[in-house]
């Protein structure tokens, strides 16, 4: 993560690598950073956050963040309220889940093309709340 | 007097899965080799970001089982937050070994890994997999 002046918004997701909804938040947050929105977004490594990474906390500080947890646990959610401050908007894959009609998802290591298609419409919600946060920004 | 069975343990592999190289995405491939193909019934994965907000059960799990961490990058943020959560660090591994060994392969995709990056996943996979007999063994 290098020096970020302009206005963006962090996206940080949870990665859990016990369930299928971790591996879709995944794949979500990268589509919406290297598609969706390319120049708005930039992600910030979970990890590395939790590890006690000094540019990443400040950075969770300072600009705001949409986490993106798999699962109703919201790691991601927690572990960024916690160490910077409040996220601009939450979006739990579960939740999109029960919009959607029941999808068999596949293993959580390869996704199939009906999780695909979940992680598509999470990676859309997101583009949705990084426009959203930035039509806000003061 | 009956004995209740011993309880049998498994080794826990815990990738970084860092988001922003390839490497966070190779460490996690090959914890998924490990853990569903090569030794699934010896290991299992856990959700590391769980582990680090106090989930007892997590914290529990690695407290009690050998566990073997996978970072992407030097940071190794896996092994920092093992040990910040009190558990039982048998092994470490790190993706970027493996790229030192390896450096014919050059993955470069992250949300989907490309053949580099799969292949460097089954290598770091068969190294993780003895890391897990040499523990078993001596167990």
């Amino acid at each position: 993560m290098g020096e970020v002046q302009e206005k963006k918004v962090g996206i940080i997701s949870c990665s859990g690598e016990d369930c299928v909804e971790g591996t879709i938040s995944r794949v979500a947050t990268r589509q919406a950073l290297g598609k969706l929105r390319p120049n708005e977004t930039v992600t910030i490594c979970l990890p590395l956050f939790l590890a006690g990474g000094r540019e990443e906390r400040e950075f969770a500080r300072d600009y705001p963040t949409i986490t993106v947890d798999g699962c109703d646990k919201m790691c991601a959610k927690v572990a960024t309220e916690r160490y910077s401050g409040k996220p601009a908007s939450t979006i739990v894959v579960t939740d999109v889940l029960k919009n959607l009609h029941c999808p068999k998802l596949s293993s959580r290591r390869k996704l199939n093309n009906e999780a695909l298609a979940v992680a598509e419409k999470v990676a859309e919600k997101i583009a949705e709340e990084v426009d959203e946060v930035l039509r806000h920004w003061v | 007097m009956k004995m209740d069975a011993p309880t049998k343990k498994k080794v826990i592999i815990i990738p970084c899965s860092g988001i922003g190289k390839a490497f966070g995405s190779i460490s996690r491939d090959a914890t998924y080799e490990v853990t569903e193909n090569l030794r699934k019934d010896t290991t299992q994965t856990l959700c590391l970001a769980l582990l680090v907000s106090g989930d007892e059960d997590s914290i529990r799990l690695v407290r009690n089982n050998k566990c073997i961490t996978v970072d992407g990058c030097p940071l190794q943020c896996a092994e920092k937050n093992l040990k910040l959560a009190g558990g039982k660090l048998a092994g470490s591994l790190r993706v970027v070994d493996a790229y030192k060994e390896n450096r014919h392969l050059k993955p470069r995709s992250v949300t989907f890994l490309d053949p580099d990056g799969q292949q460097m996943a089954l290598k770091l996979a068969e190294r993780i997999a003895e890391k897990v007999d040499g523990l078993l063994e001596d167990q």
